[in-house]
């Protein structure tokens, strides 16, 4: 089912929950919508459901105007967060309870819906746990329950609210390869809200990088991965460092560096804020266009190792990742010297409006002070 | 560690108490002994008095008391009292429950304070507020006396008076354990395609069940045991408007205390009744009372 989402707004009080949505969902894609608390996937997902009124705007399934449905009408599939099974049905009466509920003169008979609610146990290979009640299941039971119970009512959409949030890191990587493989079988539309850009990127066929009650990007995992149209979307899909450069008319410069390692791609001269996250990053040696820089602390993990820089030209610290496939390789030792210079990145002017300072927590940890200072 | 070392761990008993919050023993003794003696001086001693006194002419005297026709027709007046208050409150309550958990509004926090009102409210109080709407030189008064209605002094009274110092049991009982258990399972039934009733019928009074008949119980209780408030509105009519705890009342100032701890001991029973049924409640279902409150 095709879903076409126009100009939808939400007002809670004074708090703009939506400004004016515009989506379209692909019938049969999977779809991640991706963002910080308080950017609005939640309430965009459940306007989606109808479980919470719009202001504004049109939703679509296909040629039905949704809007004008009511929740029962919509026939959404909703899988809750907490999962709200209900705490006093067995798992098969928690699964049936859709078709149950149906009119009488759709309703299947009680052998029938017996059958198929064996049947969408046996989909979630919960096989034999019939009987149980909710509380004595586990956490990861529990969510394929809830998934079962929205599947048996052949929803229109699957609606996801963080899915996997409230499970341990395990079952979560588990219960993803599962999902991904039952979206493949059964082939249904399917929105998910998650604050977990490893959990998108995986998972998606698209992400939706929401921000604000606002849209940031929509792509698929790759473009916004590796072609970020925002501070924004690049801050929260990884942890970079923000470097400070300077357009000039024969392309762009690092600071401290004493040729261009860009062209000026059309960019009017100033400065300008280059993006790069820490595996965009290659140590060279006589390049005019790298930046200098004393290794502060180096570790190696497995295939790789993480150093932290210290950039001469503003006393910026850096954190790098460079592969060290081999033992043989030379290590990198604190104060030794280095010169860096970034494979991948992107270029945001600093007058943008501010879009970065959500995210500027997560990644605090990861990059300096000093880098985050020119971002704002 | 190898075996023969395991073998040799000193055996260590399965239950210990904790010596760093437990009491000695003198001090448990104490607070133990206090504990009985204080139910046993201010609750059990009163009670056997009640039986002690009401048998005290004998079985024929105890049931001859109670089938006085007086004494008869309080304690029908009490059942019918209580036929009514209770499912009235039970439905006002649930909805109150319902509204005040489940959604959120302008004034919800006015309305709780409403509803303990008539915690906070002297019974007394409650009957006479009555009195003025419903009594002769009342607000209501001449309007229900010239359509033959008789309020005060009347049973409606006794019934109104009752609904409305029971009003907090049933509410009271099931706002925290509605407002603890959310609203997901409400939505989730919605999205499954259930209507309204059928969401209430089929998730929602499930999961309030327990809490919900013990709300009853207590109600039911207090409806019986009421005193203030009936007696203000009665108006004390020997076998037309006395419930039970009246008539103890009149049997009492008239010397008969045969028959007046007879009806209160069947009062007392009404009592055991109730609290026997939520002890039973909280021994059979104490695991999803615990449950679905601890959600």
């Amino acid at each position: 089912m095709q879903i076409t989402i126009r100009g939808v707004t939400k007002q809670f009080g004074n708090f703009a929950a939506l400004r004016g949505i515009d989506l379209n969902i692909a019938s049969g894609e999977l779809l991640a919508l991706l963002g910080p608390s308080g950017s609005g996937k939640t309430t965009l997902l459940r306007a989606i459901a109808g479980l919470e009124p719009i202001d504004g705007g049109s939703i679509r399934f296909g040629d039905t105007d949704a809007t004008r449905l009511s929740v029962q009408e919509r026939r959404v599939g909703f899988v809750f967060q907490h999962y709200a099974l209900f705490r006093h049905m067995t798992v098969l009466d928690n699964i049936s309870f859709g078709l149950r509920m149906r009119p009488r003169a759709q309703r299947p008979a009680a052998a029938e819906i017996r059958r198929r609610s064996l049947e969408l146990l046996n989909l979630v290979q919960l096989n034999g746990l019939e009987g149980r009640y909710p509380n004595q299941l586990s956490g990861g039971q529990r969510q394929r329950v809830a998934l079962a119970r929205a599947l048996a009512i052949e929803p229109r959409v699957l609606l996801l609210d963080e899915p996997f949030g409230a499970l341990d890191a395990k079952v979560r990587k588990d219960l993803r390869r599962w999902l991904r493989q039952l979206h493949r079988d059964t082939g249904y539309t399917t929105v998910f809200v998650t604050h977990d850009q490893e959990e998108a990127l995986e998972l998606a066929d698209r992400i939706v990088v929401m921000n604000r009650g606002s849209i940031e990007q929509v792509g698929s995992t790759d473009q916004v991965y590796d072609a970020p149209r925002s501070p924004f979307v690049f801050d929260f899909l990884g942890s970079p460092n923000v470097l400070p450069g300077e357009v000039r008319d024969d392309g762009v410069y690092l600071l401290g560096a004493a040729a261009p390692f860009e062209a000026p791609n059309g960019l009017a001269p100033g400065p300008v804020d280059v993006y790069a996250r820490p595996s965009d990053f290659r140590v060279v040696e006589d390049d005019p266009a790298a930046i200098a820089g004393r290794v502060l602390e180096a570790q190696r993990t497995g295939t790789l190792v993480r150093l932290t820089v210290l950039l001469a030209a503003n006393g910026q610290s850096v954190e790098i990742e460079i592969p060290h496939p081999d033992p043989e390789m030379r290590v990198w030792l604190p104060s030794d010297r280095i010169r860096l210079r970034p494979a991948h990145f992107s270029l945001y002017r600093e007058s943008r409006p501010a879009p970065a300072r959500i995210v500027e927590d997560r990644s605090a940890a990861h990059s300096a002070p000093g880098s985050r200072v020119r971002g704002q | 560690m190898d075996e023969p070392a395991d073998m040799q761990t000193p055996f260590v008993p399965l239950v210990q108490t904790n010596a760093a919050i437990g009491e000695p023993r003198a001090v448990r003794l104490l607070l133990i002994g206090t504990t009985v003696l204080f139910l046993g001086v201010f609750l059990l001693l009163p009670l056997a008095a009640v039986f002690a006194q009401a048998l005290s002419g004998g079985v024929r005297a105890y049931f001859a008391a109670l089938a006085d026709p007086d004494a008869w027709s309080s304690i029908k007046l009490t059942l019918l009292t209580a036929a009514m208050a209770v499912p009235l409150n039970t439905a006002f309550g649930v909805a109150a429950a319902w509204a005040i958990a489940k959604f959120r509004f302008r004034g919800k926090e006015l309305l709780i304070t409403l509803i303990d009102l008539p915690f906070s409210v002297s019974p007394v109080i409650a009957g006479l507020v009555y009195i003025l709407i419903f009594g002769a030189r009342g607000w209501l008064g001449p309007w229900a006396s010239a359509h033959g209605l008789r309020i005060i002094f009347a049973a409606p009274g006794i019934v109104l008076a009752t609904v409305f110092v029971t009003f907090p049991f049933v509410a009271r009982q099931l706002i925290p354990l509605m407002q603890a258990q959310g609203t997901d399972e409400e939505y989730a039934a919605l999205t499954l395609g259930a209507r309204g009733w059928s969401t209430f019928w089929h998730v929602t009074l499930p999961n309030i069940r327990w809490g919900l008949l013990y709300g009853v119980l207590l109600c039911n209780a207090r409806a019986m045991g009421e005193f203030g408030a009936v007696s203000v509105v009665s108006g004390h009519i020997r076998g037309q408007t006395n419930t039970m705890p009246l008539q103890v009342e009149i049997l009492y100032n008239d010397y008969q205390f045969v028959a007046a701890f007879a009806v209160a001991s069947l009062l007392a029973l009404l009592a055991f009744v109730t609290l026997g049924l939520k002890s039973l409640l909280e021994w059979r279902h104490g695991n999803e009372l615990a449950a679905v409150r601890g959600h």
